[in-house]
């Protein structure tokens, strides 16, 4: 049977929910036999493949690279999953939206800092305005909120996925 | 003695007399519609639009918890149009204001967490406002934050008709709107809070809420509010 190529993406996150993937018990063993890990944190490629069939996506957008990284998503891959309240609604890493960027790493890097101040500027990306929810920026597929999602949630979702069906989240899972 | 009518619900005949809304018919009947702004016991203002039912022969769709019964009434409750707007009216809810579930006090305890699980709302389809709002930290026992207020008013009635105080009134207008306490001051500094904290009982999200509770640990008992009321004869 051919497997379905899946990438895993780690935006603006705790890694929580990658954490919550992990945490499926056997259940991770079936899917594993069903999927090849193209791109994220768990493997090594370091740039994006040209065909992916499900891209999961953990985080909000929330700097330049963050940006570009999922519009090259869309365009490469066939379905997009949002995982978790910070893709799906920006979450925690929204709470700085109400401050400009500029203000904020000030806050931060110079009058937060004891030492080496300075709001670092190189090798970091630029930041966004604001930290948007995924579907603010590319059209997704499929949502599966909270913070993070259960095990079983996911589990759910990739087994359905696995079997080329759309799984049908409705009362399973909630916000927060 | 109130004049009977017979209206129907969902294709079913049921008696009810007149001045009863169409929601309370319903809930005799053991019918669930959702509601978010609207509480037993308290006056009904038709603020958050989940309550939307089908009425045969009208053309738009009508709050239960204030649309009058009318004899001869036909009223559907569940349809896929009703889910649309209801989910639509909820989504607007949450991209009002900043909702951060996670690491919110009420999460897992919230009548509006609940009922985007309960109509299967996974996402929120419009851009989110993401607004610049205050933290009310002026009250000694209790806190306000806008963030988590859908201006359901519940607390504006709650502290008007059974506490008798009327601390609370919404203030601004259209997506300016907030929760004012007397003639727009902090909380600590009203003069005729008796600190009953009925509004906090009552306040179906994290916006009111009792200092010294940290995520996850506000637990509402807005059935306390509904029983008193009933003791006192309902709403005024
Ligand atoms: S008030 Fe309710 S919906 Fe809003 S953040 Fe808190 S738990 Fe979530
Ligand atoms: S604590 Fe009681 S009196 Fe004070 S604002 Fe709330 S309901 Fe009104
Ligand atoms: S503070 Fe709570 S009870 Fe008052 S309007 Fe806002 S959400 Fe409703
Ligand atoms: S419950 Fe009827 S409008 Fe809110």
């Amino acid at each position: 049977m051919k497997k379905v190529r899946l990438a895993t993406v780690w935006l603006d996150g705790c890694s929580g929910c990658h954490m919550s993937l992990l945490d499926m018990d056997e259940t991770i063993l079936a899917i594993a036999k069903r999927v090849d890990v193209v791109y994220g944190p768990l493997v090594d490629a370091q740039e994006f493949p040209k065909l992916v069939d499900v891209t999961i996506i953990e985080g909000a957008v929330s700097s330049q690279d963050d940006l570009e990284k999922v519009r090259t998503i869309r365009q490469r891959s066939k379905l997009v999953v949002a995982l978790g309240d910070c893709a799906v609604t920006a979450n925690v890493p929204g709470m700085r939206n109400q401050i400009p960027p500029r203000k904020l790493l000030e806050r931060i890097y110079v009058e937060g800092a004891d030492q080496c101040r300075g709001v670092p500027a190189e090798g970091v990306p630029a930041l966004l305005r604001q930290a948007v929810p995924v579907q603010e920026v590319v059209k997704v597929d499929l949502h599966v909120p909270g913070c993070p999602p259960p095990a079983q949630a996911i589990a759910y979702v990739l087994t359905e996925l696995v079997e080329g069906r759309i799984p049908d989240l409705k009362s399973k899972v909630k916000f927060g | 003695m109130p004049e009977k009518v017979s209206i129907r619900i969902d294709g079913e005949y049921v008696a009810a007399h007149e001045g009863q809304t169409i929601l309370e018919v319903a809930r005799a009947g053991g019918k669930y519609i959702p509601t978010l702004c609207w509480l037993e016991g308290i006056s009904s203002v038709g603020a958050c639009r989940l309550c939307i039912v089908e009425v045969s022969g009208v053309g738009r769709l009508l709050p239960a918890c204030t649309t009058p019964v009318q004899d001869g009434m036909s009223v559907t409750t569940q349809s896929e149009k009703l889910q649309h707007y209801r989910r639509i009216a909820l989504e607007f809810l949450f991209a009002e204001r900043n909702h951060q579930c996670a690491v919110c006090v009420s999460n897992n305890h919230c009548e509006l967490q609940a009922m985007a699980q309960r109509l299967g709302v996974t996402s929120v389809r419009y851009p989110y406002a993401f607004p610049k709002l205050p933290v009310d930290l002026s009250h000694p026992r209790y806190v306000l934050d806008h963030n988590r207020c859908i201006l359901c008013t519940r607390c504006v009635r709650v502290c008007a008709e059974v506490e008798g105080a009327h601390v609370w009134d919404v203030g601004g207008r259209g997506t300016r709107s907030l929760i004012v306490c007397d003639m727009n001051r902090p909380w600590g500094d009203a003069v005729n809070c008796t600190n009953c904290g009925k509004c906090v009982q009552v306040c179906p999200t994290g916006a009111l809420a009792e200092k010294g509770f940290a995520v996850e640990e506000m637990v509402k008992h807005d059935r306390n509010i509904t029983r008193l009321a009933a003791r006192r004869g309902g709403p005024a």
